[in-house]
């Protein structure tokens, strides 16, 4: 595509920097792998009764299906003969076969379908149980959409393996069986007919991985103009305003024109298959034809043989094409349950000791941090001997610049990761000792990106406290002045919060965070303070809910606003994963350290300003 | 047929000759196939009578039978080519009509304003654009083309068994009305299950996607048995749907094998009696026998021409619903390029309400021009924003006019319009690319200097250049996660790229500190000092620098003036920045 003479700047160099959508890249086909196999068949297990039924079935099927043919030729040839007895013993039996096939059919479906949908519910379940389970830093590495598609799309290619895999069983057998028969029928004629088959197998070996290559590159395509489809519809906006309607219009039709080729290269390669198939068929029936009919014709082998060998050959290739599209299947189950199996084979690092007692409720309410050293890369760690003690009802405010290590505290005293070194307590027990229930009904968290669920508000502030009542609710919501403006939307209490709470404003989703955590009642709160700019108003009702929060609870804050930081008992100044100064306000202010060096030149918030000072150690923290 | 069927086939039939080749491929594919069971019935016959004469192994029995299996390779030969042309050609036609729709719904989502965008979640608009159209398109190569070739057989063949035995093939065909009733209300039926399964299955996705969303709420509050038995309602709901589903393909496909086979049985019941009786060749029952089991596979494809066809029909329909829909705003008839003239930007008396019942903006006027700034600031709600979107035209005012060098801005061309007003959001979307093509998305030809520039100016120069590949390192889903303040600044140095007349910063600073954004405002005060600027915050000390700064209330004008008239006035203005200051710091003075 050429581009146009830039009007601004016509010495420019006329290239475009320009991009729209990038596909994703998992891997569609795997090879066969017994142990992948062998783990993926224990979900079969506990559906012992369905597997065996529908293999059961599927032989039974398969063989009636077979003896059509086969009867169908008897009923033709006892009528040339006039034989009318044969004649209407083998109706009789034709009919039987007939309802035989059509009943074991239906119960070969009808059990492998429940089976593989069973199946795929309890490696679902398992999937997600182990991802309530598994460590957050592993977590943290992975995107969501990632693990979705996990949950989706590699369950979804188990699902089509299972239900397709007792067909396949049934092709098989059909496959065998017509060989079987044809030979038993006349074998000369059934050797000379055979021949044929070792042909469409090798063709369609051959054709196999061309086959693959055209459906990936069609599937390469689709996802690629597909995400730029999506990635504009995301920034129409943006487009708009950047007026780069023709620019992205350009490169869509692009990518658009390529997946068209793609779809179109993988239709001429499927359909190539037609007339090989067709022609040696029709090589198969020719043999039939001459040599039949000719040892027909000189009293060898009877008529009804000849029409039954003919119904065959035209059955030869189903069972062919089925099992090659089948082994298709099974190359993408194995890399789906590849990947899936990666996810369940996340050892857990933090689960309850064999007989962890619960943290009871007599239990003090403190934190204390004795010689802690943490990093999520052990080698790099991120906390280095921290020692603390949070006292009964004490509100403790935690500050530092980005990296400093405020957010692994928090983390540590919920146990969302455990330490490398040293000891966390709560209530005086090492947390590692007690169950992580009891442990998150005794510490509350407030997080700094509040996150709702869809649902209504009032579900949302209940959220995992059944018992609440309607009562504790509103009066949860009116002591951290959210009532007011949840009266004011359409449906108060009962109104259904969008995706992720977009209805309602930032602030007013940290109010309703805050309810949540007030109507949980933990006796010790932990909470990240949001650092968003928020508007003045919804500001101050903030400020005021916090003290609320905060009252008769034991509190550490990872504090971002200077009034919160001022009004805390004792605030600790983190920097590089060690604590270097702490004390309340006054006492830091008059120490001439960095806290007082950061108040004098903050102005609305503290860490933007510490990461000027200290260096941008976000990247060596993060990555 | 459903008039969006119509609509569909009605694509379709833009490549004529496509469609033409596609009829007559299938028309010859269908002769081909139902040629064979007559060569077979006939070699049949062939051997039969020779044997019944006794003149086995005579050159003239072999002769006979070697042309006919010569025309057997070459009939079946021919129907394997046919069949893949036929094939290959609807898929073609498909595909084409596929790639036709996806340019216009393209189109479309760029040409529909910003009034569409807010009413239309975008995931409904991505499903319709992925889904719906998938669904329209395979209408052509699901429905269409089977259906035609189900006919040709289905014609043929009765035209063939009528024309040996009405009789029989009375009996024989005696199934096709019950397979087709029963396949395809099973079709349509299965559609609407899977609908069903759809949904629950959505539902269950919604779950399991806000609990690793919200991992850390869950671990919080140790809400592990809660979230399990939230899932576990939701998957045994997908489990007692699919059940549903799997029953109704039992039935349906019942209906079709035991019709099939009663037929069959009756059939070879019947002709066998009359070649008892010597009134029928024992070739001729073979023949239709193997009608029979040709029959069988269009058949069996109704269920899926039904169910496409209902799927196509809801899915074109959601489909067609955006492609017909006219952008709110548009280019007048007439419209000609915007002449700046002046430069100078008017609102003159403007009211807006996006919904009739509930304006947002009353009477709303103010003048800036070239080299000033203006500054508007407000409770939330209070209709800033909106000011900021009617500039560009995103929407259109509904009372009073706007206008840019004394031309109502409805009379230019929105891309002359838009190429003049640059407008920063609050919210700024970085596309999932490198961070070059990011800053230089409205100029896709700026060269380097240009774009480091900007992204000086926005202060973001310095943290790209720590970046891993500095301007070439990948933004968004797959690369690096930029902070809300650099994001702001990364669309920041976008707005500046361009370098239009009108610049608006609607709140585009409220994630940068205070510090950062001082210097971004610097940066921006030389950058923009020719311009018409318009700065939109909640923060005062973004905007009490301008010119002229308006207070909004509930869309009207509750004050305006410059800083200090305003606090000396001690109003609403005066108050906010009283309530700023003292969360900033007690004891510090407000940014400044």
């Amino acid at each position: 595509m050429s581009a146009p003479a830039d009007p601004i700047n016509p010495a420019a160099a006329p290239t475009r920097r320009a991009s729209l959508g990038t596909p994703e890249g998992d891997d569609v086909f795997g090879v066969f792998d017994p142990n992948t196999a062998r783990r993926f068949f224990a979900y079969l297990g506990p559906h012992k009764k369905d597997f065996i039924g529908s293999q059961v079935a599927v032989l039974f099927s398969a063989g009636a299906q077979l003896s059509l043919p086969l009867l169908i030729g008897r009923v033709l040839d006892s009528a040339v003969k006039g034989e009318v007895h044969r004649f209407h013993q083998s109706l009789i039996v034709f009919a039987c076969a007939a309802c035989a096939f059509a009943g074991m059919f239906f119960v070969e479906q009808w059990l492998s379908l429940r089976l593989a949908n069973r199946v795929i519910f309890d490696v679902r379940r398992h999937m997600f149980a182990h991802l309530q389970d598994i460590s957050l830093s592993f977590m943290d590495k992975t995107h969501v959409g990632r693990m979705m598609s996990r949950l989706q799309g590699d369950v979804g290619s188990l699902q089509d393996f299972l239900e397709s895999t007792t067909g396949a069983v049934g092709d098989f057998v059909m496959l065998i069986g017509i060989a079987v028969v044809l030979v038993s029928l006349n074998l000369r004629l059934g050797l000379l007919t055979l021949t044929v088959l070792p042909a469409l197998i090798a063709i369609r070996a051959i054709w196999l991985p061309f086959s693959k290559k055209a459906f990936r590159a069609a599937r390469d395509a689709s996802s690629t103009a597909n995400s730029a489809l999506a990635e504009n519809i995301n920034g129409v906006r943006t487009v708009q305003e950047t007026r780069r309607e023709q620019v992205n219009f350009e490169l869509y039709a692009e990518k658009a024109q390529d997946n068209f080729k793609a779809q179109v290269g993988a239709a001429m390669t499927s359909q190539i298959m037609v007339p090989t198939v067709d022609i040696l068929t029709g090589l198969a029936m020719a043999v039939v034809i001459v040599l039949g009919g000719e040892a027909a014709i000189g009293g060898g082998i009877e008529v009804g043989v000849m029409v039954s060998f003919i119904l065959y050959v035209q059955r030869f290739f189903d069972p062919v094409r089925m099992l090659s599209m089948q082994y298709t299947v099974m190359q993408r189950a194995m890399a789906a349950a590849r990947r899936i199996f990666e996810i369940l084979d996340v050892p857990l690092a933090i689960t309850d000791k064999a007989d962890a007692p619960p943290l009871t409720a007599a239990a003090e309410p403190t934190v204390e941090f004795d010689q802690v050293t943490f990093g999520y890369d052990p080698a790099r760690p991120i906390l280095h001997d921290v020692s603390f003690k949070v006292k009964p009802h004490e509100v403790v405010a935690l500050v530092g610049p980005t990296g400093s290590g405020k957010t692994s505290i928090i983390a540590l005293a919920h146990r969302f990761y455990d330490a490398d070194r040293g000891r966390v307590l709560v209530g005086g027990r090492d947390v590692r000792d007690v169950t992580l229930d009891s442990l998150g009904r005794t510490i509350g968290m407030v997080l700094q990106e509040p996150f709702l669920f869809t649902g209504t508000i009032e579900e949302n502030i209940r959220y995992n406290t059944p018992g609440a009542t309607r009562e504790q609710v509103v009066a949860a919501a009116k002591a951290v002045s959210a009532h007011d403006f949840i009266m004011r939307l359409p449906d108060g209490y009962g109104t259904r919060l969008g995706q992720r709470g977009r209805n309602i404003s930032v602030g007013q989703r940290q109010l309703v965070s805050f309810a949540r955590a007030l109507v949980a009642d933990p006796k010790i709160l932990i909470l990240d303070e949001a650092t968003a700019n928020i508007d003045s108003f919804t500001e101050q009702a903030i400020q005021r809910a916090l003290k609320v929060l905060f009252e008769g609870r034991t509190c550490i804050v990872i504090a971002h606003r200077l009034g919160t930081i001022r009004d805390a008992d004792r605030i600790i100044v983190l920097n590089q994963g060690r604590i270097l100064e702490q004390g309340s306000h006054d006492e830091l202010m008059a120490r001439d350290g960095l806290y007082r060096h950061l108040y004098t030149s903050a102005h609305a918030s503290f860490d933007d300003q510490v990461v000027a000072v200290t260096g941008d150690a976000e990247f060596a923290s993060r990555t | 047929m459903p008039a969006v069927l119509s609509r569909i086939t009605g694509l379709a039939l833009r490549y004529p000759w496509r469609v033409a080749l596609t009829v007559v491929t299938s028309l010859f594919a269908t002769i081909a196939n139902l040629a064979l069971p007559r060569l077979f019935g006939r070699s049949i016959d062939e051997a039969h009578h020779l044997l019944a004469k006794g003149s086995a192994g005579s050159a003239a029995a072999t002769h006979t039978l070697l042309i006919i299996a010569l025309t057997v390779i070459v009939a079946t030969g021919a129907r394997g080519f046919l069949t893949m042309a036929a094939g290959f050609q609807g898929e073609y036609l498909s595909q084409k009509v596929g790639l036709d729709l996806r340019l216009r719904f393209f189109q479309q989502l760029q040409r529909l304003s910003f009034g569409f965008h807010d009413r239309v979640h975008s995931g409904d608009l991505i499903t319709r654009g992925m889904l719906d159209l998938e669904g329209a398109r395979s209408f052509i190569q699901q429905a269409l083309a089977p259906s035609l070739s189900l006919v040709l057989q289905l014609g043929f063949s009765a035209y063939m068994m009528i024309a040996i035995d009405p009789w029989m093939a009375l009996i024989g065909l005696s199934f096709v009305p019950v397979a087709s009733f029963a396949l395809g209300r099973m079709g349509f039926l299965l559609r609407v299950a899977w609908l069903r399964v759809q949904q629950f299955q959505s539902q269950l996705t919604l779950i399991m996607e806000e609990n690793l969303q919200g991992i850390r709420v869950v671990r919080a509050f140790a809400g592990r048995a809660f979230e399990m038995a939230k899932f576990d309602a939701a998957a045994k709901s997908v489990l007692a749907v699919q059940y549903e589903r799997l029953t109704l393909r039992f039935k349906g496909l019942a209906g079709m094998q035991l019709s099939y086979y009663a037929a069959l049985g009756a059939l070879l019941w019947y002709g066998g009696d009359q070649v008892l009786a010597g009134r029928m060749s024992v070739g001729k029952l073979t023949e239709f026998s193997i009608y029979m089991t040709f029959l069988q596979a269009p058949i069996r494809q109704i269920a899926m021409i039904f169910s496409t066809a209902a799927r196509a029909t809801s899915s074109g329909a959601r489909l067609f619903e955006v492609l017909d829909l006219e952008p709110e705003v548009a280019d007048a008839p007439n419209a000609g390029a915007l002449s700046a003239g002046d430069g100078v930007l008017r609102f003159e008396g403007v009211g807006f309400a996006y919904d009739p019942i509930k304006p947002v903006l009353h009477d709303i006027t103010f003048e800036v021009g070239p080299g000033r700034t203006l500054g508007i600031v407000g409770p939330p709600g209070s209709g800033k924003s909106t000011i900021a979107n009617l500039i560009p035209r995103f929407y259109d005012v509904t009372q009073g006019r706007i206008t840019i060098g004394g031309t109502d801005i409805r009379t230019v061309t929105l891309s002359s319009l838009r190429e003049h007003v640059g407008l920063v959001q609050q919210e700024s979307f970085l596309f999932d690319a490198t961070v070059g093509h990011n800053v230089a998305y409205a100029d896709p030809w700026a060269d380097d200097e240009r774009i480091e520039a900007a992204a000086r100016t926005a202060q973001i120069h310095d943290h790209v250049s720590r970046l891993p590949q500095r301007y070439e390192t990948r933004v968004g889903e797959r690369g690096v996660a930029f902070s809300g303040g650099q994001r702001q600044r990364m669309s920041i140095a976008r707005g500046v790229v361009p370098g239009p007349g009108i610049v608006i910063f609607d709140d585009s600073t409220a994630a940068i500190d205070a510090v950062t954004e001082r210097k971004v405002r610097e940066g921006l005060a030389a950058a923009t000092r020719a311009k018409t600027t318009v700065i939109i915050a909640h923060r005062l000390s973004s905007l009490m620098h301008a010119d002229e700064i308006i207070v909004l209330s509930h869309g009207r004008i509750a004050e305006r003036g410059d800083h200090a008239s305003l606090l000396a006035a001690g109003g609403a203005y005066a108050e906010l920045f009283e309530l700023q200051s003292r969360a900033a710091s007690g004891a510090l003075e407000p940014a400044a």
